[in-house]
């Protein structure tokens, strides 16, 4: 955040109201990410996708309804059972909450100043960070569905837990494709190697600047099916499958922390959206631009990778309103027995490539 | 596990896609309901309309009633001889005729029932209420209703004409 700042008003910020700035930012982006996937993919897409318009009434062409519907949980009893482990179950849906928060601080959103990206923090190790803490949720899930005292809520807990381990795994594989490739770690780095890849087209002539989608499709399509899991998302729903256990770990929930939860899920998807679009479609980027530091070249980035999460978002809620629900085995299988071979193979080409050319 | 299939896992996606690129282009399916109306079919359950001059309050329909959600009442009363010179005849004068919507479950077994044609099914469908004691419709909200009824359709060719 701070370049950004830094090159409107060409001052050197104090740490603490840096710190507050990029506190802010991040607690500006979560809700607004969620809301805008909910109202655009949840509320508008699905419904096309069904034939109908959704809701129409609540500001124009309904697009309060996610406000409303917030401000209703507000206002709702905040119910916790008798037998429930009261301070976990408290605590629980806020740390779900923090892993989405700090999803967002290493996503670049602009080329920033000459020394850093636009970023809330600039880690070396940004994606690796960003892998690490999305696994935060979990921990999160776990304690909601066991601090729960209900049969159904710690089932789903514990699918949750099986299937987000499980998934994490293809996930983090099909990023290792990604990171050998640009050879950093750093999520403003891996954007720059895209800007800089030199693609020679049968020796004719060279593209300069190509997002790594085009050299790792295999892992994108990874990225996005292992995404799609650890949002518990279907058709990789089976954790709150409500047919069969009301709504797994959140049965117990109502009011705010339901909210949190839903927060916390939509937040997420933003970020794997960002990340992905980060990662495979050239970040803040943009197609036959060089976009250098200051305002306006980070407002175009900011815009442009806004733009870039909202076609992945699409691919993914996509793939959510076709599909239905897999089984908790099948789920099982397509992890540890297809996804996982197939990313390690695609580790192993995108190395032998990596040392051929 | 079976293999997925993937050409129709492909087949799935497009048919979402292009339901929504129709709702895009083209527009939903669904009416915005307070804004734009559709017209129920002619022949819809709406609402039952009365009939109340065929009406002898013979209690057929209150009795058929699987919700007993019909309330009649009546009395005799003396109409004049149909021939000259004739005894005074005696018909059922209706005094009261209430449906509770509330409870009606729009079987049409009243409808089906009545021997004198007193009862029409009329497609007109707004008439929620705010109280559910409003929901009884008596006698003369039962009789307005008939301006709703839609006209018989005519018989088919070469059926045997209802002699009246």
């Amino acid at each position: 955040m701070s370049p950004l700042i830094s090159a409107v008003f060409a001052y050197d910020f104090p740490y603490w109201m840096e710190t507050s700035f990029k506190t802010l930012a991040v607690l500006l982006i979560v809700p607004t990410g969620a809301l805008v996937l909910g109202y655009v993919f949840l509320l508008k897409v699905m419904s096309f996708m069904q034939s109908r318009l959704g809701p129409m009434e609540a500001g124009p062409y309904g697009s309060l309804q996610l406000v409303m519907d917030g401000l209703k949980f507000l206002q709702k009893e905040d119910i916790i059972p008798d037998k429930a482990d009261r301070q976990v179950f408290k605590f629980a849906p806020l740390l779900v909450l923090v892993s989405t928060f700090l999803l967002y601080t290493v996503i670049p959103w602009g080329p920033g100043n000459s020394i850093k990206p636009l970023a809330i923090e600039n880690f070396d190790a940004g994606i690796f960070f960003a892998l690490a803490v999305s696994s935060l949720s979990v921990i999160g899930i776990l304690m909601a569905g066991w601090a729960s005292s209900n049969k159904f809520a710690l089932i789903g807990a514990l699918r949750a837990a099986g299937q987000l381990i499980a998934y994490e795994l293809p996930l983090i594989l099909a990023v290792v494709g990604v990171v050998m490739q640009a050879g950093t770690m750093n999520m403003g780095g891996i954007v720059r190697a895209q800007q800089e890849f030199d693609v020679n087209v049968f020796g004719l002539f060279t593209i300069h600047g190509m997002p790594f989608l085009v050299t790792q499709l295999v892992g994108f399509a990874l990225f996005i099916i292992a995404a799609q899991a650890e949002l518990t998302q279907p058709p990789f729903d089976m954790p709150v499958a409500e047919s069969e256990l009301v709504a797994g770990y959140m049965t117990e929930y109502s009011g705010f922390r339901f909210l949190l939860f839903f927060m916390g899920e939509f937040g997420t998807a933003f970020a794997f959206a960002a990340i992905a679009a980060t990662l495979f479609l050239g970040g803040y980027g943009v197609p036959f631009m060089t976009l250098t530091d200051g305002p306006i070249d980070n407002l175009i980035g900011i815009g442009a990778l806004f733009i870039k999460i909202m076609i992945v978002a699409f691919f993914i809620f996509w793939i959510r309103f076709t599909y239905p629900r897999f089984r908790e085995d099948q789920l099982q299988i397509l992890a540890w027995k297809y996804l996982i071979p197939i990313s390690l193979v695609n580790i192993m080409v995108t190395a032998t490539f990596k040392v051929v050319f | 596990m079976a293999r997925p299939q993937v050409p129709g896992l492909v087949k799935g996606l497009g048919v979402t896609f292009g339901e929504f690129w129709k709702t895009v282009t083209q527009g939903a399916v669904t009416t915005q309901y307070p804004h734009e109306k559709e017209t129920p079919p002619l022949r819809a359950r709406g609402v039952i309309a009365l009939k109340e001059e065929n009406c002898t309050a013979c209690m057929l329909c209150s009795r058929s009633c699987p919700d007993w959600c019909i309330y009649i009442e009546g009395h005799k009363d003396k109409a004049p001889p149909r021939r000259e010179g004739g005894k005074p005849r005696s018909v059922n004068k209706l005094d009261r005729f209430d449906i509770d919507y509330s409870l009606c479950m729009y079987c049409g077994i009243c409808v089906e029932v009545c021997p004198f044609d007193a009862l029409f099914w009329t497609p007109e469908y707004e008439y929620s209420e705010t109280s559910i004691a409003d929901l009884i419709h008596d006698k003369t909200r039962l009789v307005e209703w008939m301006a709703t009824v839609p006209e018989a359709e005519s018989y088919e060719a070469g059926a045997t004409v209802k002699k009246k």
